[in-house]
């Protein structure tokens, strides 16, 4: 019962922190001067065609952007209904982008599941590599295992991720024949779901899943070889040792449990970073995400696309943290409910 | 120690009426905090020698138009990718002394590349401190003087040249001015922000501290690449490079701030409670002097180590920024802008020394980790 209030409670905040977000989102799209439209007026007006200037014309009125900019925000978020059927966001209507000249959700549509797809498997990668190398380094401390890890670690926290993706591409494909650019082969594309494309996407997932992880995988397993190394210190483990217990059996009982505790919590830190880097990634890899997508948007003012996208990653990313606190909730019975400020 | 009949212990050790109370418990901590500190870090010899490494790399800035034998902008047509050359001593068994073998191009046309040959029979020597192109010693003197350039009829491209026929090493010394202050201007921001905010929270608490908190838990939630890319696509592309280079590094240090806020938060609710602090307050003393007199120095050795940990990811945030086009622009030279060009793949496949400028990169925000991390292990001395 009090996991389920704290649960509600969590949610709560979270939709509250959204809405602050979107705000936000929406003062720093429109930040920059002029927009989308009224530039292609201008331009438009410059070459004297008539016919495009009433299109944009028309777009505007449409989309409401010919109002005060907090008007703007609330049509665009949904809270107010917008002139000529524009619902908003809560509506599940995410505008038009000017610069495809289609709807937001047309051209996002396939790449928020990649999106999700490709974070996901560099979540896996992170805890698949940095869980068992944490611990071998803690209980091999300061022996060649020890400090091999942690190099690797930072370097894995030095290389810019663009870098380590560009080589690792050219290195993969040079020498394992892994296949460069894109999240499947073209011939997949908007195909069904079948054998063949799983294992197409798969094979393309490894190299972005190498490198959005490492970093992240780094700064945990030397989180986690912290904490362990704290735990081992301490006299239960001493005790446990004077009465025989196995070293892999006590190493996992024990201090593993509770090493892991942080472990979860870190997910909130850790979902910001590697959604950030999947976004880089994306557009040097050219992954068929909203990375690349973002980019044009942001460049050329399109500003529907781009508040959509900066949504999208941020809500990602607030799910995720809320999944992690509630999952230490559960994993760890000494945090007290709501009172989560020291 | 004996055991006395009546169940007392007493120490063997001649009682000496006239020793020293007081003297020191341990010897080794006879003096001022911050010797002690330093004897410490001492001991860190990698954070050592990333502190000198780095103390090094910022004292060359001023100078790096001296250093490099071109300036970045300085276009040599004829030797467009051309390959990095060794410096030699000895030729053909005597010695000549620091000199180079001059190269020529030719365009490949089958497989459309440059490829380079290097002449090995004439050996020429490097002139030291002659004349070259224009720049500005310490950003405003101007100055043609160069530590060493090519002789007449020969370039020395030590790490090769790029696409348009510029050095690549002269551009990595001209590029470090850039991409080593933009870290440096960042985390003055961020610190600023971030003690400002903290210790407001942390001090005065209450209404303002939740107000305060909220935010950073926003702030910190928001993935940054996204927020930066977007902030710095609402830079005018019409400002000059040193403006767009202010607002980047002052963006970065925006979005950078609320973590260091935490630390100063979470710190400050724990040592108002203190009696010095309560005493100060007694005495009249106004908030502000309360916090930057008796609260700050307390714990600003710990803010400057997690400072140090910071500037790294400042960096690659300028480079990333820079190479996707959003950060500093093409006029301007910073790692990033040159990494921009070494963005395909065939690049690096032909020209492999066009991705050079990833090394320091990856060196310096190695030597911040390294720093970053003996500072922290050696600032409380006291702890065995």
């Amino acid at each position: 019962m009090m996991f389920i209030r704290y649960a509600a409670y969590r949610l709560l905040t979270m939709l509250l922190t959204l809405v602050v977000v979107s705000m936000l989102v929406f003062v720093i799209i429109n930040l920059p001067p002029g927009d989308y439209l009224s530039n292609q007026i201008a331009e438009l007006r410059a070459t004297g065609q008539a016919e495009g200037v009433a299109k944009a014309e028309f777009l505007r009125t449409e989309y409401a952007l010919d109002r005060p900019l907090w008007q703007q925000y609330l049509i665009w978020a949904g809270f107010a209904p917008g002139p000529n059927g524009f619902s908003g966001l809560l509506q599940g209507d995410f505008g038009w982008s000017f610069e495809f000249d289609r709807p937001v959700a047309d051209i996002v549509g396939n790449a928020l599941w990649l999106t999700v797809l490709v974070n996901l498997a560099a979540v896996l990668f992170v805890y698949a590599v940095a869980l068992p190398l944490g611990v071998l380094a803690a209980a091999k401390s300061e022996t060649a295992v020890d400090y091999t890890a942690a190099f690797v670690g930072y370097l894995g926290l030095a290389t810019p991720n663009f870098l380590l993706a560009l080589m690792l591409f050219y290195y993969g494909n040079k020498y394992l024949g892994l296949p460069i650019g894109g999240l499947m082969d073209p011939i997949y594309e908007g195909e069904p779901m079948s054998p063949g494309k799983v294992k197409s996407v798969l094979l393309h997932l490894i190299v972005p899943t190498f490198v959005i992880g490492t970093s992240g995988a780094a700064a945990m397993m030397q989180r986690l070889r912290a904490n362990m190394l704290d735990e081992l210190s301490k006299p239960y483990v001493e005790t446990a040792k004077a009465k025989g217990m196995s070293p892999t059996r006590l190493l996992t009982k024990y201090p593993l449990r509770m090493a892991f505790n942080p472990f979860v919590a870190d997910i909130g830190n850790l979902l910001p970073s590697m959604i950030s880097g999947s976004v880089l990634v994306s557009v040097v890899l050219g992954l068929q995400t909203i990375g690349p997508a973002l980019l044009t948007a942001l460049k050329s003012q399109d500003q529907f696309l781009a508040a959509f996208i900066l949504m999208f990653v941020a809500l990602l990313t607030l799910i995720g943290t809320m999944v992690s606190d509630l999952l230490l909730v559960l994993l760890d019975p000494r945090i007290r409910y709501g009172a989560r400020d020291g | 120690m004996s055991n006395l009949p009546d169940g007392r212990y007493i120490d063997d050790a001649p009682y000496d009426p006239n020793v020293d109370l007081s003297a020191l418990d341990r010897s080794d901590m006879d003096a001022p905090n911050w010797v002690l500190v330093w004897r410490k870090f001492k001991r860190h010899k990698l954070g050592l020698i990333s502190g000198i490494f780095l103390l090094l790399s910022y004292l060359m800035l001023p100078f790096a138009g001296f250093i490099s034998p071109y300036t970045p902008n300085e276009r040599s047509a004829e030797y467009l990718y051309a390959p990095p050359q060794s410096i030699n001593l000895w030729h053909e068994g005597s010695f000549v002394g620091p000199y180079v073998y001059p190269i020529t191009g030719t365009a490949d046309l089958e497989e459309f590349r440059w490829r380079y040959r290097t002449d090995t029979s004439t050996p020429m020597p490097l002139e030291f401190l002659c004349e070259g192109d224009v720049y500005n010693l310490f950003g405003f003197i101007p100055s043609d003087t160069h530590l060493f350039c090519a002789p007449e009829g020969a370039t020395v491209f030590l790490w090769g040249s790029d696409r348009l026929g510029r050095d690549v090493f002269s551009r990595i010394m001209f590029g470090a001015q850039l991409s080593l202050t933009v870290g440096l201007i960042g985390i003055t921001v961020s610190f600023l922000l971030g003690i400002t905010f903290g210790s407001i929270a942390g001090y005065f608490g209450g209404k303002t501290d939740w107000t305060i908190n909220r935010v950073i838990e926003i702030l910190r939630s928001l993935p940054e690449l996204p927020l930066w890319l977007a902030l710095s696509a609402a830079v005018p592309s019409s400002w000059g490079p040193v403006a767009v280079f202010f607002i980047i590094s002052v963006i970065l240090g925006i979005l950078d701030w609320p973590g260091l806020a935490r630390a100063v938060r979470s710190k400050f609710l724990s040592l108002r409670e203190e009696e010095y602090v309560r005493a100060a307050e007694m005495m009249g003393a106004k908030p502000s002097r309360v916090i930057r007199r008796h609260l700050l120095p307390n714990f600003m050795s710990h803010l400057i180590a997690s400072a140090t940990l910071s500037i790294p990811a400042m960096i690659l945030g300028e480079t990333a920024l820079s190479f996707l086009g959003l950060g500093l622009r093409a006029p301007a030279v910073s790692w990033g802008v040159m990494l921009n060009d070494a963005q395909n793949l065939a690049s690096i496949e032909i020209y492999p020394w066009t991705a050079i400028p990833m090394l320091p990169i990856i060196v310096v925000v190695l030597a911040f980790n390294f720093l970053g991390d003996g500072l922290r292990d050696s600032l409380d001395p006291y702890k065995a």
